[in-house]
């Protein structure tokens, strides 16, 4: 699958990885819901890091579109809640 | 995938609206948005001269303070001396915070031209892929296979705006703070002339002393040796201002 890390690139992720990236993206939004900073954090690092180390990076002139946009790595706490309740980094 | 990804995609994909159509029919956007990068990282350049310039002012207030900490001492006025050493400190600890804005900024930089580059790739092998899905394919095939490779530039060309805003608006803030530090500077903060405000001691400067007030004891300690102190009737009057050549070590 091809998953973008945005505002920096994409990659080819082995299909194996979706159940973990899954379950990290699900544990994410809870701890963003349960008020929790840190794990929150913890957690997105962690995504961003399989990303990174499981994928390869497409080339810049590859046309591919991405099954799975992962947000800004340096994404907030505050910016986390709002894309939760449906505000969103990029405004509709 | 759940909420965070998901959610991603769709308003990505929504934001590119149409991309084929938009690719197809008009270079004008996709220049525009070139446009906009371009004035991104000029932005971003802007913001880090500004911020460059306010390090050089800040380094020559390191200097001045330091020879001033010198000539005061050496004229015995110890508290004097301890205050420059204070505000020294201060500007040290500003000089810091700016490093490492002016690093942020040199990455948000090379990120914005990076993404101009990934974007003009993306661009220029979707022209060429576009004639020969033409040539290659049915009307009706080919609309969707250069749909499909629309999808790819369309997500690109979102992913370059939402760069380009998540850098704008991280210049505006350290924008905001180096605005901040000219007010407090114009407001005497780092006033040159220690007599002036030597008597204001408010909230903010007795607990910074508290953090800082150990460096400045050792910095007094240190000056104290290197003038020989105990003979301040030997010592250059203030007037002199000799211009110090100090060590440097365990400074910037």
């Amino acid at each position: 699958m091809i998953v973008r890390i945005a505002t920096e690139d994409q990659y080819r992720v082995p299909d194996d990885d979706a159940a973990r990236l899954n379950e990290l993206d699900n544990a994410a939004v809870a701890a963003v819901q349960a008020g929790d900073e840190a794990r929150f954090h913890q957690l997105f690092e962690e995504m961003i890091a399989l990303v990174r180390r499981h994928g390869h990076k497409l080339e810049n002139d590859d046309l591919e579109g991405s099954d799975v946009i992962i947000p800004p790595p340096d994404l907030s706490f505050d910016e986390a809640r709002h894309e939760f309740t449906g505000d969103g980094l990029i405004p509709d | 995938m759940s909420t965070v990804i998901k959610a991603k995609i769709n308003k990505m994909l929504d934001k590119a609206e149409d991309p084929s159509e938009t690719l197809e029919y008009s270079y004008a956007k996709q220049m525009e948005l070139l446009q906009n990068v371009k004035k991104g990282v000029a932005d971003v350049v802007t913001a880090k001269k500004r911020l460059q310039l306010q390090q050089q002012k800040l380094e020559q207030q390191v200097v001045k303070l330091d020879t001033q900490a010198r000539q005061a001492l050496a004229a015995g006025r110890e508290d004097l001396a301890r205050t420059a050493l204070e505000r020294k400190q201060f500007a040290q600890t500003e000089l810091q915070s700016l490093d490492q804005q002016v690093s942020e900024l040199e990455a948000q930089q090379q990120q914005l031209i990076d993404k101009e580059q990934k974007l003009r790739g993306k661009l220029e092998q979707f022209r060429t892929k576009k004639e020969v899905i033409k040539a290659q394919y049915s009307a009706a095939e080919a609309q969707v296979k250069i749909s499909e490779a629309a999808t790819g530039v369309g997500e690109e060309m979102a992913d370059v705006g939402l760069a380009m805003q998540r850098a704008v608006d991280k210049t505006e803030g350290m924008r905001a703070r180096a605005n901040a530090m000219e007010e407090l500077e114009a407001a005497g903060a780092f006033d040159d002339n220690l007599t002036l405000t030597a008597g204001q001691d408010d909230i903010d400067r007795q607990l910074a002393q508290l953090t800082s007030s150990s460096v400045v004891d050792d910095d007094l300690e240190k000056l104290k040796r290197e003038l020989g102190q105990g003979s301040p009737a030997s010592a250059p009057a203030l007037e002199e201002g000799t211009p110090s050549e100090q060590p440097q070590e365990g400074q910037r």
